[in-house]
């Protein structure tokens, strides 16, 4: 089959793939330029990564940023996994086609809506019962709402493939259900989960429509402030922030991917002794 | 004395085995009720109170709308429903136009990312396992790097002293720069560009598991390429084709990054309207009216994107 890829399949791939690096690494490239008109290229320089280090309006978002997505994808993980558990293994209960529907829709549901319904949620909220107020924790809300619909996802897919039998064995041998499950099953999804938390925080770490419409006065997110710098223009200080944000949630996506895929060696390994 | 102890213990034991018997019985909905209950009041139940505020009135005081329900001194429980607001939807065509102009965007967009899409991800289906990998990863990365980057990144390409407009005027291919930002054709490359990530993986995902014998089957048979591709090859792989247009088509006619960025004043689409009458206007009944219908309309491609999604998680 290899070899039989026609060039014409070849240089779509290749132009396809080009259409998604090219503005990125410019992006990069220019963030390292001296000269502070973004056209003109005026020698190597990295004086915008620290003109970054004393702007206290990035520093606080950035700072702001980092707390979210680690509540967020901490919260997310737990509530997604457990979602997770709910559907592959309890295969009949009440709720069960609600809870599917809640879990795949933020996947396609346009931010928009969603950040939308949410502040009325919040807002009638704190009208009812002083709480909560907009800010960081209605933030970590909505971002938990759509980061654990895909740790569930995620989850889900390798909890569906783990081999039960240990588990059964364990509960054979007197081990509760849930201890058996955290004995067994859970060091064998623990990379699945890792790599989940990762991703939910880069997640977390970009969402801008989302953490527009649910934020307060007072708490700017690191997009948000991106944003409205955005908004007027191409500027040298941006691309060096970008390139900076680009490159965090690169390596955590790299990082996600690697874990991903040594437990799914680890699994055929096991799968090929299993065999024996 | 000794058969107090002995009267104690099992009055002990009792509720311990209650617990247990309890737990066995009803213990999982301690796994199941906290994402439900989460989802349910953090999810679903806002899309109530949007429906709620968008039958209310603009009112000055905060939050700015009236109550719906309200009760009067001798308990008599008023229900007042505007409806207004909807009608208004109907009444003021910019609403009617931009949903319109996002359907038609996201339709063209979700072509144009089909056709590029698909042989990029019928190529990876065809590369070796190890070389698969290498190539998902490349496409992965985008995907989960913010939209809003990498639209400014475009931007740094497309702008009228971008990377293209040089290069373009250096090999003289044209004596003045492209206007490119702020146009319909920035928007379209907008969209593409960013969802093009989510149609390749959901393709690839149906196009991996094609049965390879089939092809042969065909071949073998006397089926030039492209009849086996028509006949075997697309039918087979539909389920993904839907899944990928409808990645891309629902978010895109919700789009607001790329418009704003990219578009001129002429590119109004619904998530710009919808931001605006929020964060502008501060109608926030309109707002949810808008975001209500827009919704309603929606309903049909989320089921449809379900249905081919579940379908091809079972198999």
């Amino acid at each position: 089959m290899e070899n039989r890829i026609s060039p014409f399949l070849i240089t779509i791939l290749c132009i396809g793939i080009a259409v998604l690096y090219i503005p990125i690494l410019v992006l990069i490239g220019y963030s390292f330029n001296a000269s502070s008109l973004v056209s003109v290229w005026g020698g190597f320089s990295t004086s915008w990564y620290t003109q970054l280090v004393h702007n206290t309006q990035i520093l606080d978002a950035a700072w702001l940023s980092l707390k979210i997505g680690v509540v967020v994808s901490t919260g997310s993980v737990i509530l997604g996994t457990l979602a997770a558990i709910s559907l592959v293994r309890f295969k009949i209960f009440r709720g069960r086609l609600l809870l599917t529907g809640m879990v795949n829709a933020p996947l396609v549901m346009p931010e928009i809506i969603t950040g939308i319904t949410q502040l009325l949620l919040f807002i009638s909220m704190l009208h009812l019962f002083g709480w909560p107020h907009r800010g960081f924790t209605t933030i970590v809300i909505a971002h938990i709402a759509f980061c654990s619909a895909y740790v569930t996802v995620t989850v889900q897919s390798r909890l569906a493939g783990a081999d039960r039998s240990l588990e059964e064995a364990a509960m054979d041998l007197g081990s509760g259900p849930v201890r058996a499950f955290i004995d067994t099953t859970l060091p064998g999804i623990a990379p699945a989960l890792a790599s989940s938390w990762l991703l939910s925080f880069t997640l977390s770490l970009d969402d801008l429509v989302i953490s527009s419409f649910v934020s307060g006065p007072g708490a700017s997110t690191l997009p948000m402030v991106i944003f409205s710098k955005v908004k007027l223009g191409v500027s040298p200080d941006v691309n060096a922030l970008a390139s900076l944000v680009i490159c965090l949630v690169g390596v955590c996506v790299l990082f996600a991917g690697h874990l991903m895929r040594r437990t799914e060696r680890q699994r055929v390994l096991d799968a090929q002794m299993a065999e024996r | 004395m000794t058969s107090a102890i002995r009267d104690a213990a099992p009055a002990r034991a009792l509720p311990r085995a209650a617990l247990g018997e309890w737990l066995k019985r009803r213990g999982k909905w301690l796994i199941i009720l906290p994402p439900l209950l989460f989802l349910l009041v953090f999810f679903l139940i806002p899309f109530g109170f949007a429906l709620v505020i968008s039958l209310a009135d603009t009112a000055v005081r905060v939050p700015p709308f009236t109550d719906i329900l309200s009760v009067s001194p001798d308990w008599h429980i008023n229900l007042t429903l505007n409806l207004g607001n909807f009608k208004y939807l109907f009444t003021d065509e910019v609403y009617g136009l931009s949903y319109l102009y996002s359907l038609k965007t996201a339709f063209f967009s979700t072509l144009i990312c089909l056709a590029l899409g698909y042989p990029m991800a019928y190529a990876i289906a065809r590369t070796s396992k190890s070389t698969q990998s290498v190539l998902l990863l490349i496409i992965i990365l985008p995907f989960w790097t913010s939209f809003l980057l990498r639209v400014y990144a475009l931007e740094g390409i497309i702008r009228e002293t971008g990377l293209l407009n040089t290069a373009l005027l250096w090999l003289g291919v044209v004596h003045h720069p492209l206007q490119i930002m702020r146009t319909t054709l920035a928007v379209y490359l907008g969209i593409i560009y960013s969802y093009l990530p989510f149609m390749v993986l959901p393709l690839f995902a149906t196009l991996e598991k094609l049965d390879h014998s089939l092809l042969e089957a065909a071949a073998d048979l006397g089926s030039p390429p492209w009849r086996t591709f028509v006949d075997v090859t697309l039918p087979l792989s539909m389920p993904g084709v839907i899944a990928g247009s409808m990645l891309v088509f629902i978010p895109a006619i919700g789009e607001f990054v790329i418009p704003t960025l990219l578009g001129g004043p002429d590119n109004l689409m619904i998530g710009r309207v919808l931001w605006d009458e929020f964060f502008g206007n501060r109608d926030w009944p309109v707002a949810s009216a808008v975001a209500i219908a827009f919704l309603v309309l929606l309903v049909g491609p989320i089921a449809l994107y379900q249905h081919y999604n579940t379908k091809q998680l079972e198999s």
